[in-house]
């Protein structure tokens, strides 16, 4: 059990190098503070197909495919592809995986997805289990809509609680060999509950998952978050950023100066009316794979706290006056190995 | 279990303080100048037919079934939820409002086909108040009914 540390957390003996990246973001995205990160940046949310849904399925597809080029691998050499979206049954990803014959993993964690999928690939390298492997995760904003709250035309007021989906694809391989960045530890979160039943107010619903995972990776690891150079959590927007950095003080923690979330920094929230910030399994993926491991590359930060977070809620649940759950795991990217 | 629950308590509360509220004065002026204009624009159709030589309960109808065109029209453009963002029950209370929550899922589910999509879903969002009035209709006009 010596690779396993304190109570969540794997330390990988041999820290699995991300040897590339991609992201495609739509038009909104594009239009972000984000944007010049971006690899593929879309004119039209439907990219040319008829329903938002199969937008979604090319968005996912057309990054995985960029993601294995710019690592100068053949499909063939990929042996697992973890990967997740948010639509029921996970129908965006299955859809995009018949056309790689590649072994697959599907993944549900809400907006976590790219953490978990990270996670899991992760091991799988370090385990000796594969050499090549894909992570990675999409959303849609329409099709979440669609999914989750009301038809795009109707004429409701959102609140200023609500995030925005992000809409977009982020994918990594993971590689045995490799020069970093590298994945380091993984914390995975435990599910927290603190009662809150606003669906419009993911990011109070989430908060208290992110911080928790953030303390127990701190406590499990022994590492302080100045150590990090970012601290960066998925999806939770400003309501929920403040409420993270509230309750790690309570823990001694102080979060003030290198952490931010996603959600904050993918849109402009006054001039984009995005309220909170933005959301969705690609809000924390493509921040990933377009800013952070891009100004990586730069030195601009070498360690990273990833912590991804997902609310798991169905539109059926919210109906049934349940709360929403939040997730949260930390993914601990490093440009040198200690 | 109960600190547990003092917890949630306690979070709760903290929520709440954070959360941004919306500006209900504003959104309150918004709402009643839309929807106010809206109804002046009803009152105008109604004054113009009526000195078409239609009687009151026609012109009556005709106005609802040109503000429920222009509702249904809006959502077509893609501009009644563009409106809808600020004047909220302004433009959501009137019958147009009504002819946007039937349009938009009918827009929205076209792709799921004409039956189980388009037809199915149209009345997603209306679909409770038609019932509830229809209800309210027939209790009222029980009573009426009884004490007459």
């Amino acid at each position: 059990m010596w690779k396993h540390l304190g109570e969540q957390t794997i330390r990988f003996e041999a820290p699995p190098t991300i040897l590339s990246a991609a992201s495609t973001v739509g038009p909104k995205e594009g239009k972000g503070p984000l944007a010049p990160y971006f690899d593929v940046i879309l004119e039209d949310v439907l990219w040319g197909e008829d329903t938002w849904e199969k937008a979604e399925t090319k968005i996912l597809k057309e990054t995985i495919q960029r993601a294995i080029s710019k690592a100068n691998l053949d499909v063939e050499q990929i042996q697992y592809i973890f990967a997740g979206d948010l639509l029921n049954q996970l129908t965006a990803t299955s859809f995009a995986m018949r056309d790689f014959k590649i072994p697959f993993f599907g993944l549900y964690g809400a907006c976590s997805t790219m953490a978990e999928s990270m996670s899991l690939g992760a091991i799988m390298i370090d385990g000796g289990y594969a050499d090549y492997v894909i992570a990675a995760t999409s959303s849609h904003y329409c099709s979440a809509e669609k999914q989750f709250r009301y038809p795009l035309q109707l004429g409701v007021q959102r609140p200023l609680t609500a995030s925005w989906t992000v809409t977009g694809s982020g994918a990594v391989v993971l590689s045995k060999e490799g020069l970093g960045p590298y994945v380091t530890y993984i914390t995975t979160g435990k599910v927290v509950d603190l009662g809150i039943k606003d669906s419009m107010n993911m990011g109070a619903s989430m908060a208290p998952a992110a911080a928790d995972t953030i303390i127990n990776h701190l406590l499990d690891t022994n590492r302080t978050p100045d150590y990090y150079d970012l601290i960066i959590t998925g999806d939770l927007g400003s309501v929920g950023k403040q409420l993270v950095i509230e309750m790690a003080g309570e823990h001694d923690y102080d979060l003030s100066k290198n952490y931010t979330d996603c959600g904050v920094e993918i849109f402009d929230a006054t001039s984009q009316d995005t309220h909170a910030g933005g959301s969705g399994c690609a809000c924390a993926a493509v921040t990933l794979t377009g800013y952070i491991l891009k100004e990586m590359e730069k030195e601009t930060f070498q360690k990273v706290l990833f912590i991804p977070t997902g609310a798991l809620l169905s539109s059926l649940s919210s109906q049934q006056g349940e709360s929403v759950p939040g997730i949260a795991h930390a993914v601990a990217i490093e440009s040198q190995l200690e | 279990m109960d600190q547990a629950q003092s917890k949630k308590q306690l979070y709760q509360k903290r929520v709440e303080e954070v959360s941004p509220k919306s500006n209900l004065l504003v959104n309150c002026a918004w709402a009643f100048l839309v929807g106010g204009l809206i109804c002046t624009f009803g009152q105008i159709i109604t004054n113009i037919v009526k000195n078409l030589g239609y009687t009151r309960d026609e012109a009556a109808m005709i106005t609802s079934i040109v503000l429920v065109f222009i509702g249904a029209f809006l959502t077509g453009l893609n501009l009644y939820d563009r409106i809808g963002k600020y004047a909220g029950a302004g433009s959501i209370i009137p019958i147009t409002g009504f002819a946007n929550s039937i349009v938009s899922p009918a827009m929205e589910f076209k792709k799921e086909g004409y039956i189980f999509g388009l037809g199915a879903k149209m009345f997603t969002v209306a679909g409770p108040v038609l019932v509830y009035g229809l209800l309210a209709s027939v209790i009222v006009g029980l009573y009426y009914y009884l004490i007459h």
